[in-house]
């Protein structure tokens, strides 16, 4: 995989505030992802990280507050530079697998992907489904699609929302499998509410809990992803991991009212 | 399940049976109430003349059908596209509705003549806000994660509407078109009855001045093939152009 584009920056989110449906999801939050590694943000159900992965990516409608500055190392902005994939596949009925991947060159009037596209198709391995729609695809095939359509993209950076959470756990693994060696060298933000898939691929791991919400624990696990979940080390890591996690949704009930 | 086309038939028959029975049960006279073998015979008699009037009366509802949808999907874009035509020209759209069509066709009469045009712009006038309701709602409701990855993807407003919105609003435009098609022949015949020199409506009063009720009712059940026959093509063709559509019930 060739990455001829410069250095991936790093997103530096700093003193962001969130308030969505007067909650307050994020005061005075900050938060790191590194350059060109893959992070994992890890946190209960409905704590903001889709949120936090929505100002990351530039796009509107995650709630109002404002307040703070997303910015990349290099002192630009993401937005542009950025490569979404989210939790359902977004596929295009209408359209076919490889007209689904060549989606973002179609949208901006760009020609000449095709070969690029269906090499990809190769790579998560879908050859002789180019022609198919998702209607005719199973969840896993789908979400292959979405991925080779995430990777036709090309960014340096790449946000993905729970990504593989809706499939079976055999795709799953098959597809982080993928994932980990098609995103190297990029700057991965990856969000999930699963600590497996955490420490199987991340290069960092970083936990979100709390309301407001805080980053409540950052560790980085040991060895090259992606790993096998079963290694006793990776076993205390899931257990520190699940601690985490269970003290902030302890805490969560008495935190919610807070005011300032 | 016995195929659709076996249903039809049965209905029919059944409706064609129950109007022969009331015919002949009462003992209707012919002039309130022919038989259908009546009404078939007449049929026979005159065909080339009912064949002449619903050619006239088909050309009318498929002109219509679409300059209709053509200037409803218009609008409709334009609608999605331009947030001043949806503060100015919706309300407008909308309280237009107020004004039942029908009153209007004496006037269309007296402004577009007896010809065809008054009876086009009728059919028009009947299947303009249904396209362009049922599509605008459409363009609305698209899926926000298309619309999000659109904007990853830096898709210009006018792209993400042509190739994402517009798209996705064809279902809905679909079933515009579906009630575009069992309105326009309404529009069309109605034009007919206000003034007329041809068609199948022009025929029915025609003949019902003349105490012709068989011709009356050839003309009606003409009408009648006309309209089903044009629903069922219709139909079949959005089912034909939008295959990843999941069926929807059969009509």
């Amino acid at each position: 995989m060739e990455t001829d584009a410069p250095r991936p920056p790093g997103i530096a989110v700093r003193s962001v505030r969130l308030v969505y449906e007067s909650t307050v999801l994020f005061e005075d939050l900050s938060f790191d992802v590194p350059a060109g590694i893959t992070t994992c943000l890890l946190g209960p159900s409905g704590v903001g990280k889709t949120s936090l992965l929505r100002l990351v990516a530039g796009l509107s409608g995650a709630g109002s507050g404002g307040g703070g500055r997303i910015l990349c190392d290099d002192s630009r902005p993401a937005a542009g530079r950025v490569a979404y994939m989210a939790q359902s596949d977004l596929l295009l009925p209408w359209l076919t697998a490889i007209d689904n991947v060549m989606l973002g060159p179609r949208l901006r009037g760009e020609s000449g992907r095709r070969d690029a596209a269906l090499a990809l198709l190769a790579e998560v391995g879908l050859t002789g489904a180019e022609a198919l729609r998702p209607a005719a695809l199973s969840g896993g095939m789908r979400q292959r699609v979405a991925l080779a359509r995430t990777l036709l993209e090309d960014r340096p950076i790449v946000l993905m929302d729970e990504p593989f959470a809706a499939l079976d756990a055999i795709t799953r693994a098959r597809l982080q499998d993928l994932a980990v060696a098609k995103l190297g060298g990029r700057t991965v933000l990856l969000v999930t509410h699963d600590p497996l898939e955490a420490i199987r691929i991340a290069d960092r791991v970083a936990v979100m809990a709390g309301r407001p919400a805080r980053i409540v624990e950052a560790l980085e696990p040991s060895g090259a992803p992606p790993r096998d979940p079963s290694l006793p080390a990776l076993a205390a890591l899931y257990g520190r991991l699940m601690r985490a996690l269970t003290a902030a949704a302890s805490t969560d009930g008495d935190t919610g009212g807070d005011g300032e | 399940m016995t195929p659709a086309w076996a249903r039809a038939a049965i209905v029919a028959a059944g409706l064609c049976g129950l109007w022969a029975a009331i015919a002949h049960g009462f003992a209707l006279p012919p002039y309130i109430l022919p038989g259908p073998e009546l009404a078939v015979a007449a049929w026979w008699r005159r065909a080339p003349l009912i064949l002449d009037h619903a050619a006239v009366t088909l050309a009318e509802i498929l002109l219509g059908l679409a300059i209709g949808a053509l200037v409803g999907a218009a609008t409709a874009l334009t609608l999605a596209f331009y947030r001043p035509a949806r503060t100015w020209l919706l309300p407008v759209l909308v309280s237009s509705q107020a004004v039942p069509v029908f009153a209007l066709a004496p006037l269309l009469v007296l402004w577009l003549g007896y010809g065809m045009a008054s009876k086009v712009a009728m059919a028009v006038l009947i299947i303009y806000f249904p396209v362009t309701a049922t599509f605008y709602d459409g363009l609305r409701r698209t899926e926000p994660g298309w619309l999000d990855l659109a904007a990853t993807m830096g898709a210009s407003r006018s792209a993400a509407l042509l190739r994402i919105r517009a798209p996705a609003a064809l279902p809905a435009f679909a079933s515009g078109l579906r009630v575009a098609t069992a309105v326009a022949p309404i529009g069309a015949v109605v034009g007919e009855w206000v003034g007329a020199s041809a068609g199948l409506g022009y025929l029915m009063m025609h003949a019902n001045a003349r105490m012709q009720i068989d011709l009356m009712f050839a003309a009606l059940l003409t009408l009648a093939v006309i309209a089903l026959t044009l629903y069922a093509a219709v139909d079949r063709a959005l089912r034909l152009c939008l295959p990843w559509q999941p069926d929807s019930p059969a009509a």
